[in-house]
């Protein structure tokens, strides 16, 4: 389901490898790919079509670039195509040249406005040093008013929530007033979830803009929506002029498309994206990574990102040191496995990275966490003196057993961690003579994923399947 | 108004709908290609999906061929019953066991309506006079344990619950107890919303399911994903991984009364046969109906036919 297309445009390029120019032919075939690949991803069909006329009119007749393969080179243009229609720069929240700022979430049931809500409150404390006050206008759903509290609570900021007595107009235009004395510098109005069509319920949104005057009209939108995204964007667009798009749980597998479909119907830019639960998960847009994860071309910027928050840039550093003198032990081993493990589910990580799609057809728990666990239990029911000399276990099959025994495990195992163990010390033996060239910090992450690369799965996986 | 009305009569909300796309098309229209490129989008449009679209059109082309059908509208037919084909045999709404309690657990993704369902469904079983008690197993989202209390005091249900961040398998744990010791009909699990790819937390569902089976035998007795009909593709694979860990036997399909057709149910159906056993039409209690499949299918594709005369 999730082939890149780089990979379904090979099969279609197959033939023309030879040829310096791309035929009308050849791009047809193409474009049935590309189309595929959007409507896969669920861009709107009608947006995929559009869309890959586009790219067909700029694609026939160009020489194909000498460093490039034919499919490569329609893979950039399409994506590039793709960055730019979803906008080129990151745009910012709007801020009003007299404070109070006014941001209004609007957006079905579900899609996440509360939760937006709050993380941009969060946002602009924290990253911007704003004092915005949260307004509590979702009068129907049940506890929808206490949830915004306890995050605003959590997130130590200020909320008017008069309850769900008055209506929501009356609510924004207390709150206004509100804002006003108390000094705050943004309103953010969380309102409640609506469908697009229920003519009562829009027209209260409609109401609520006019009393608020907002400067900043959020649509909240599901990364995962289908095609109805076209439907839903085009009525609160045409009903509330809308001026900026959340897309909200983006941190699930889902390629994305709707945001294609968004941007194409309002001409609004996506200004954040919905990462995680927590408050802290939201982060800027940006089109060329969501271009790459519409095509299912991974997401190499993310990882290194994900990384380098969460490498422990200390302990990497002391690693590399380790690294270039040689002295590489099970414990470092074990330290820097804890570490990838943080990064997130080990599939999803590899997921991140160009042509890794194809070990989405490796059998099931091939990458599997669990491997991961099994290596961790071995190495800590190691005593000290082995985890720095591994000799000492691969001499001793007394040792071996009492290991085995200790981790819950048999001594095949164990032998398989020793021997994988060896094999990888020799390979960072290998790469430490390039990285005395000068790599600096993420370097043995690099290398390690490297090698994941190379081997097509993480240094343990083959053990995995060879006992199936 | 029966189901079927009630599902035309949401499925038709707006102009733009897709039944009245197919009228529009098939309209004593001759079998063309031009005509299969706008049933191709039209299928599209209702996210029934790129491979499961391709396999309905065949299945046209070769109908349209065998039979030497001619015009557009006789196709009508043929795509419904490969729709129905798919779809099989409408599936019981819930199995009861014997003796209590039939323990349901929900699951799915963020904001689908698990909790909305779950307090629809405990109004109408203890309005039929069934015992019903409810599990508040979201111990993660802020004020996910209220959004059910108050559900249940609407429905006048017993909800066991514990405090916000505590062990969900805990508060199941105690939840099955209680349903027992209250000798109720029926326990309904409500879990956080979790998106399939969290591995974490699908450890967590998995535990969740693994005391459910421990602490009652047989039990759950039916695990239903609710699915927002909005999503699109997506959804194959929330059904797949959710029923790697939880082994789900129906789907809830919400939201069915905006203007999304929730297509994607078809190819979940026919990939990974699960059923839809409801469907969310609106916001009241009333509004959550047992599947039909021929009453979905046939307001999605030939019901347009007469419902949008006008439009011929």
């Amino acid at each position: 389901m999730f082939d890149a297309l780089s990979e379904r445009l090979q099969g279609a390029f197959q033939k023309l490898r030879s040829k310096g120019r791309l035929t009308e032919d050849d791009v047809k075939d193409a474009m049935r790919e590309i189309r595929r690949a959007l409507l896969e991803a669920d861009v709107h069909h009608a947006v995929a079509k559009e869309f890959t006329e586009r790219v067909r009119e700029k694609a026939v007749g160009q020489e194909i670039l000498q460093s490039l393969s034919a499919s490569q080179h329609v893979v950039k243009i399409v994506h590039d195509e793709l960055v730019s229609l979803m906008g080129g720069e990151q745009e910012r929240i709007a801020r009003a040249a007299k404070p109070p700022t006014v941001v209004m979430l609007v957006g079905l049931q579900g899609a996440g406005k509360t939760t937006a809500a709050a993380k941009l409150a969060r946002h602009l404390v924290l990253k911007e040093h704003r004092r915005p006050l949260l307004v509590a206008a979702d009068i129907y759903r049940p506890a929808a008013i206490d949830q915004l509290r306890i995050l605003a609570k959590q997130i130590d900021v200020s909320i008017y929530a008069p309850g769900n007595h008055i209506s929501p107009p009356e609510i924004v235009r207390e709150a206004m007033e509100e804002a006003r004395k108390a000094g705050n510098d943004y309103v953010i109005i969380d309102t409640a979830g609506r469908l697009h069509i229920d003519e009562t319920l829009m027209q209260e949104l409609s109401v609520m803009k006019d009393i608020a005057q907002p400067h900043e009209i959020l649509l909240v939108i599901d990364a995962m929506t289908g095609q109805d995204a076209i439907t839903v964007a085009e009525h609160f667009h045409s009903q509330l002029s809308v001026t900026g798009i959340v897309l909200t749980k983006l941190d699930g597998d889902t390629r994305g498309g709707a945001a294609l479909t968004v941007r194409h119907v309002t001409g609004c830019p996506v200004k954040f994206v919905g990462t995680g639960e927590k408050t802290d998960a939201l982060e800027p847009f940006y089109p060329d990574r969501m271009a790459s994860r519409i095509l299912g071309m991974g997401d190499v910027l993310s990882l290194i990102e994900k990384a380098q928050e969460t490498i422990d840039e200390k302990q990497a550093k002391e690693l590399e040191a380790k690294l270039l003198k040689n002295e590489f032990t099970l414990d470092d081993f074990l330290a820097q496995l804890q570490q990838v493990r943080k990064l997130g589910p080990l599939d999803q990580l590899l997921g991140m990275l160009p042509g890794m799609g194809k070990l989405k057809q490796l059998p099931a728990g091939a990458v599997d966490g669990s491997q991961m666990s099994k290596v961790e239990a071995i190495i800590l029911s190691m005593s000290k003196a082995e985890r720095v000399k591994p000799e000492l276990v691969t001499k001793s099959s007394s040792r071996r057993i009492r290991i085995a025994k200790g981790s819950g495990t048999q001594v095949k195992d164990v032998n398989q961690l020793l021997r994988q163990f060896e094999e990888m010390r020799k390979m960072m033996k290998q790469f430490s003579s390039l990285a005395k060239g000068g790599k600096k910090g993420l370097g043995s992450l690099a290398g390690a994923m490297g090698s994941m690369g190379k081997k097509g799965g993480m240094p343990f996986s083959h053990g995995g399947k060879r006992r199936k | 108004m029966g189901i079927f009305d009630r599902l035309k009569a949401s499925l038709t909300k707006t102009r733009q709908a897709f039944t009245e796309r197919v009228e529009t098309i098939l309209h004593r229209r001759r079998i063309d290609e031009e005509l299969f490129d706008e049933l191709e989008e039209t299928l599209l449009a209702a996210d029934i999906g790129f491979e499961t679209t391709q396999f309905l059109l065949n299945r046209m082309q070769k109908e349209a061929r065998r039979k030497k059908l001619e015009t557009a509208d006789q196709l009508v037919p043929v795509l419904q019953e490969a729709i129905l084909e798919i779809l099989g045999e409408d599936p019981e709404p819930l199995t009861f066991a014997i003796p209590g309690p039939t323990v349901v657990l929900f699951v799915g993704v963020n904001g689908v309506g698990k909790t909305t369902t779950i307090g629809k469904l405990a109004k109408k079983w203890s309005d039929e006079g069934k015992k019903v008690v409810l599990a508040a197993g979201d111990t993660f989202r802020a004020a996910a344990i209220e959004q059910l209390v108050i559900w249940g005091e609407r429905a006048s249900v017993d909800v066991i619950r514990q405090t916000t961040g505590s062990d969900p398998a805990a508060v199941i744990f105690d939840a099955i107890n209680a349903a027992k010791a209250r000798k109720a009909d029926i326990l309904l699990c409500d879990t956080a919303g979790r998106l399939q790819n969290k591995a974490n937390l699908m450890e967590e569902l998995e535990k969740v399911y693994r005391i459910i089976a421990r602490e009652l035998p047989g039990a759950p007795h039916e695990v239903l994903l609710v699915l927002d009909a909005t999503t699109g593709q997506n959804a194959i694979t929330q059904a797949k991984l959710f029923s790697d860990v939880a082994k789900v036997t129906g789907i809830v399909l919400t939201k069915l009364d905006g203007t999304a057709k929730g297509g994607v149910v078809i190819g979940i159906k026919q990939a990974l046969r699960i059923p839809v056993k409801w469907i969310g039409l609106g916001e009241s209690i009333d509004d959550l109906q047992p599947f039909s499949a021929a009453g979905y299918a046939q307001a999605l594709f030939s019901g347009a036919t007469w419902i949008v005369g006008d439009n011929a």
